[in-house]
């Protein structure tokens, strides 16, 4: 064909703790669409942003049509014509479309900036690959669709001819996914090439011409779009590793502790991130609720813990709702919940063990004496416990939380949350980011909490540890839950497929062939 | 009749007044949209008029020159922002602090210099200053001729300056990227706008700008320096700043009208009102505004943030 | 246990390079104004020593200036706990001065153990309460505390301006109130100074702010909001009430700096009697690191620098201007924390 345009040789990408990209070298075909994926974590979002000039490799070698190239930052990348449309778009909001679409590349007459022109020009592209935007228009006032319009013709203004977009349809409704694929056509015709980062296998197989695959920062490998299908991709994806697998007995599940009827939480943009979701958890029972990252997974966990307010729905503690509940009374119904985000969220770093091994329990006795002054002696008292039942190091309850590692940081507020004896249990990511001994006793503690009654909601983008921990699991994608079923019947593969987007109710046999249910 | 009691506080006279009490507001001001627009919160507007009506008394005494006095002021509070602009944008120095760690020295370093060059306390000796003119077609034009017709050149200049600034930032190039940088300064970033040069011009900017205002009061206004002569201007501009949306003819409409208010306490004293009170005014508005009572008033994005390349 | 002690002493070496670099360094600089007088700075800084801490006299005077510095600091001081800037100390402490005073002229029948403890307890009520219009409207509205309490500050310069000159001026002719009845006055502890139980008021102070903020739930709350509002939030905080709660204690604080002006130095309320000493608390609070054992010391640095700066005054040709010189060099090189690590050289770690 034509060649490569782009060669990625051997790219290596550390930060502190972890390899981003590990040797990946990947070479993108002239006027194809690539495809780029992999699960959160697996470095794809890293590599392109070393690609556009973002960040700087540590080894390895880049190549732009055979010859070698140095991107040092993204006016670099601009001028090698590649363009780049972020997950978090990089717009003003004050300025219009076609502000936003010059900005330092602006037609100028004399230094002042030649609007009409401007607006010509825009409204010229836009039309040549078939966008529908109104270059006047303020950004503020626009859909999220069309600001990923903007995005792109932002890129396009400035001749690119690799458009790399980070998974653009994040945001999207399925009328506009469409609508940006039509785009994706439209380019490719017009001899662009694209690169395509997604984790939603269904959008891989109904774009792409090749897609390569990325598991924690190494390259699975490179397939032909026509050749492969969602059971393949799913697999590179997820991969069959080995399974951290908890002792533990059956499950003996009781009554129903906690229910969730039909829930709708809107994100912070306003559009809905949790839809239509009913669950329930039963007593001694853990539910796990397995799917990639950002399929509403955190607006549902705030909605229950009363961090945010739902739109409509329900959540039922014992039959009484408590979906207005802020955070300090849904505590103290027996409620406890492991934050995804420690260091946001769950500790307050500048303060020592034992202060944060009361956040929440501040306010009552024995922590407080007559109502007001803080009482030492409890607090002590409640800390060198807590460090001692839950190995917590080093074994001094005085240290600022900020000098423990992050496994630890992690136990302690286990620890806090686990010793209040709560009734429902709700931990997302529990374990993100720890090494594998913590990784280990968090599993057996939660497993220790299940045996004690205890209704658990378990979050993770672990497929492991879902598949360890969980007795029921929820599949969530998309804000909805697609499928429920008993942990024996559960096994990665089926669970891949669905988390990944696949449709719940083909047999895999059609689902391998790419082919949608309408 | 109640129309005179209007025509007493609403004339000529007084609005010619409000636009003198105005005009170093109006310069001041307009160096506060350039700093704040390019997301550095200023603070040391007051300290920066200060060190300009100093210097600008200065450079006139030995120059006998108060033009050549003018631009020692615009100079000297352009080097003042240079320490505001590498405190806050190299050292990330809290914004508000860098502020008012000027403000204080400002005030300290006028009168240190007042001492150690004139030996005197309070006020320097007189110096020349900018004599007012009449525009010669100008001044005939019934009302409007009375109020423009006969000022000081200075006060010319902050008009034309304040079209000139609003021209610099909707229509140039620099001021579309610098209203990028103040709002986002991550998408400046990422289609190659150097946001820390931006805002090191801007704050340097607004600092010479603020000088100009302090230079009016003390070489065209008056032709003498005092100890404090500022008193507040720097933080009214600021209200005007806000008062006026971040935008200059915003800006020039707040700064006319707590010239205004300025101009027309005597006269409202003598009518029962206390005069405090209108002095007040300026600073009650500008709290209404920022609680969104008269249409919400929001700076741009990213004040306040020290930018971090990643 | 090792591991604590390593932990803690970095801790306070750390704490401690910042502020007395950044002294240090504001002193170099200020020698160069020094110079350009024509003095000997180390003759300068001698006499500016000397007359600050060299006698009782000069100690009491010291302490004297120091005092409501220690309320302004302590006041601004609470605020930054709950990442609150409150650059209304100023207005705060004319309020509550003004409140102060209008109590102290206008009951003569009242038993001094009555008249001055309600005129001092009114007077953290009106600094309370202006402090809290600004911070109401950030929990609630988001409106930046900054720009409000600036403005709050020029509402309290016109306010007590027109009660000064109006309704509460006083029988002489300058712009002052009448003396207060010797029942509402802090009294004189080592005369010929101007030190006054005021001093032992702060003390108070400085011991309850501590008490509150690190021995009491509300401290906790109130500094966890500081720290990270997010998990404070988590934690059942209400981040809104807190703030409100720490700008009243803080505004209350800082007018105690013009209660004892009014009832402890002059007598009465004079028109803007204050040469800065809300913004002086800023620095304060800056350089003692919101600490009330910081505080004690930089507002004790600062009263001397006063003390010491007026005597260099008489004694020498440097101007006392010096001093608010070398005070906002002080503010500017502790905020540039980075700086001043440059400047020293790194030492291993152990």
């Amino acid at each position: 064909m034509l060649g490569n345009v782009l060669e990625i040789d051997r790219i290596t990408k550390r930060f502190p703790g972890v390899v981003a990209n590990d040797a990946v070298s990947l070479d993108v075909e002239a006027g194809e669409i690539h495809a780029l994926v992999g699960e959160n974590g697996s470095g794809k979002s890293t590599l392109m942003n070393i690609v556009y000039g973002l960040y700087q490799a540590d080894s390895g070698e880049i190549r732009l049509n055979g010859e070698r190239v140095e991107i040092d930052d993204p006016r670099d990348a601009i001028n090698l014509g590649l363009g780049m449309v972020f997950q978090h778009f990089m717009l003003v909001d004050t300025l219009t479309v076609a502000e936003n679409v010059i900005l330092r590349a602006e037609p100028q007459k004399f230094r002042f900036v030649d609007y009409r022109k401007a607006e010509q020009e825009v409204a010229r592209l836009a039309d040549a690959y078939g966008l529908r935007i109104d270059p006047r228009a303020k950004v503020a006032d626009i859909s999220v669709g069309q600001e990923q319009r903007v995005e792109i013709l932002k890129a396009l203004y400035r001749r690119a001819k690799v458009l790399i977009l980070d998974e653009p349809t994040a945001v999207l409704t399925p009328q506009e996914t469409e609508e940006l694929f039509q785009v994706m056509r439209n380019l490719r015709e017009q001899g662009t090439t694209i690169v395509f980062i997604t984790h939603k296998i269904k959008e891989v197989l109904a774009i792409s011409d090749r897609v390569s695959v990325l598991r924690r920062g190494k390259l699975v490998g490179t397939r032909s779009t026509a050749e492969t299908g969602h059971k393949e991709l799913a697999e590179m994806m997820v991969g069959r590793e080995v399974l951290l697998r908890v002792e533990k007995e059956p499950a003996k599940p009781g009554a129903p502790v906690a229910e969730i009827s039909g829930l709708y939480v809107d994100d912070q943009r306003g559009t809905a991130a949790v839809k239509d979701v009913s669950l329930k958890i039963r007593q001694g029972e853990v539910v796990g609720i397995a799917g990639v990252e950002g399929n509403g997974q955190q607006e549902l966990v705030e909605a229950i813990t009363g961090l945010t307010t739902a739109r409509t729905g329900k959540v039922l503690l014992h039959g009484e709702p408590i979906q207005h509940l802020g955070p300090m009374r849904i505590k103290r119904k027996g409620i406890s919940y492991i934050p995804e985000d420690r260091h946001k969220r769950g500790l307050i770093l500048d303060y020592n063990v034992a202060d944060n091994l009361i956040l929440g329990l501040h306010t009552q006795p024995p922590f407080v004496e007559h109502r007001l002054f803080r009482s030492e002696r409890h607090i002590a008292e409640h800390a060198r416990k807590l460090v001692e039942e839950y190995d917590i190091r080093p074994p001094n309850p005085e240290l600022l939380m900020y000098t423990l590692s992050g496994g630890n940081q992690q136990k302690a507020i286990v620890a806090r949350e686990f010793s209040r004896r709560p009734e429902f249990l709700i931990c997302s990511q529990p374990t993100r980011g720890l090494d594998i001994g913590a990784i280990e006793f968090i599993h057996r503690e939660i497993i220790r909490q299940r045996d004690r009654g205890t209704a658990i909601l378990l979050v993770s983008a672990e497929l492991d540890e879902i598949l360890s921990l969980s007795d029921t699991i929820a599949v969530m994608y998309d804000g909805k839950i697609v499928a429920v079923l008993p942990a024996q019947e559960a096994d990665e593969r089926r669970l891949g497929y669905l988390m990944l987007g696949g449709d719940p109710h083909l047999p895999e046999g059609d689902a391998e062939r790419g082919v949608t249910a309408t | 009749m109640w129309w005179e009691y209007v025509v007493y506080f609403v004339n000529a006279t007084v609005l010619a007044a409000a636009l003198r009490m105005a005009t170093p507001l109006i310069f001041a001001s307009m160096g506060g949209i350039l700093s704040e627009r390019s997301g550095i919160i200023n603070i040391g507007l007051e300290g920066m008029m200060l060190t300009g009506a100093f210097m600008g008394m200065l450079v006139t005494f030995y120059t006998a020159n108060p033009w050549v006095g003018l631009i020692g002021a615009l100079l000297s509070g352009g080097v003042v922002g240079l320490v505001h602009a590498v405190a806050t944008v190299r050292y990330k120095v809290d914004q508000v602090v860098s502020g008012t760690a000027i403000n204080i020295f400002a005030g300290g370093f006028t009168v240190f210099m007042l001492r150690t060059v004139f030996d005197v306390a309070g006020t320097s000796p007189a110096v020349e200053r900018i004599p007012t003119v009449a525009v010669p077609l100008l001044r005939r034009i019934p009302f409007i001729g009375d109020i423009l017709g006969h000022q000081n050149p200075v006060v010319y200049l902050a008009l034309i300056l304040v079209v000139a600034v609003h021209l610099f930032l909707f229509h140039t190039v620099w001021g579309l990227r610098l209203r990028a940088v103040g709002e986002h300064p991550r998408a400046a970033d990422t289609v190659g706008i150097n946001v820390f040069r931006a805002r090191y011009l801007a704050v340097i900017a607004s600092g010479a700008l603020a000088g100009l205002g302090g230079a009016y009061l003390s070489i065209a206004h008056l032709s003498r320096f005092g100890d404090g002569m500022t008193a507040g201007r720097g933080f009214i501009a600021l209200a005007a700043m806000i008062f006026g949306k971040w935008t200059p003819f915003g800006a020039l409409g707040a700064s006319i009208l707590f010239g205004f208010a300025d101009a027309v306490q005597m006269r409202l004293q003598e009518v029962g009102i206390p005069r405090h009170f209108v002095l007040m005014l300026p600073y009650i508005l500008t709290m209404v505004a920022l609680a969104g009572f008269i249409g919400r008033a929001t700076p741009p994005k990213s004040i306040g943030k020290p930018y971090e390349k990643e | 246990m090792r591991n604590v002690e390593l932990q803690q002493r970095s801790l306070t070496s750390r704490n401690l390079l910042v502020p007395i670099g950044s002294v240090v360094l504001a002193l170099l600089v200020g020698s160069i104004f020094i110079l350009v007088v024509g003095e000997n700075p180390l003759y300068a800084y001698r006499v500016l020593l000397v007359e600050s801490f060299g006698s009782i006299n000069n100690i009491a005077g010291t302490l004297q200036r120091s005092t409501p510095l220690i309320f302004t600091g302590l006041g601004v001081a609470f605020a930054f706990r709950c990442g609150l800037f409150n650059i209304g100390a100023e207005g705060q402490l004319y309020v509550g001065g003004m409140v102060a005073a209008i109590i102290g002229v206008s009951f003569g029948n009242l038993p001094g153990l009555i008249h001055l403890p309600i005129a001092v307890f009114a007077g953290m009520l009106a600094g309370g309460l202006w402090a809290a219009i600004p911070g109401i409207l950030k929990a609630k509205l988001g409106v930046h505390e900054v720009i409000n309490t600036i403005m709050m500050n020029f509402v309290a310069y016109y306010l007590t301006d027109f009660l000064v000159t109006g309704p509460f001026h006083g029988g002489r002719w300058a712009p002052e109130t009448d003396r207060v009845f010797p029942t509402a006055v802090l009294e004189r502890i080592l005369p010929p100074s101007r030190l006054n139980t005021g001093i032992f008021l702060a003390i108070v102070a400085l011991v309850v702010v501590y008490i509150v903020l690190w021995k009491t739930k509300t401290g906790y709350e109130i500094r966890a909001v500081g720290l990270n509002p997010s998990a404070a939030e988590y934690g059942g905080i209400s981040v809104a009430r807190n703030m409100v709660l720490a700008m009243v204690i803080s505004g209350a604080v800082a007018s105690l700096a013009g209660v004892e002006q009014v009832l402890g130095v002059h007598g009465r309320f004079i028109q803007r009697f204050s040469p800065d000493l809300g913004f002086i608390g800023i620095a304060v609070a800056l350089l003692g690191k919101n600490h009330p054992v910081g505080v004690f010391f930089a507002a004790v640095l600062f009263g001397a620098l006063r003390t010491g700066g007026a005597a260099m005054d008489r004694l020498t040709d440097v101007p006392r201007e010096l001093v608010v010189i070398i005070q906002a060099m002080i503010i500017m090189f502790v905020a540039a924390d980075e700086l001043i690590r440059r400047l020293v050289p790194r030492r291993r770690k152990a």
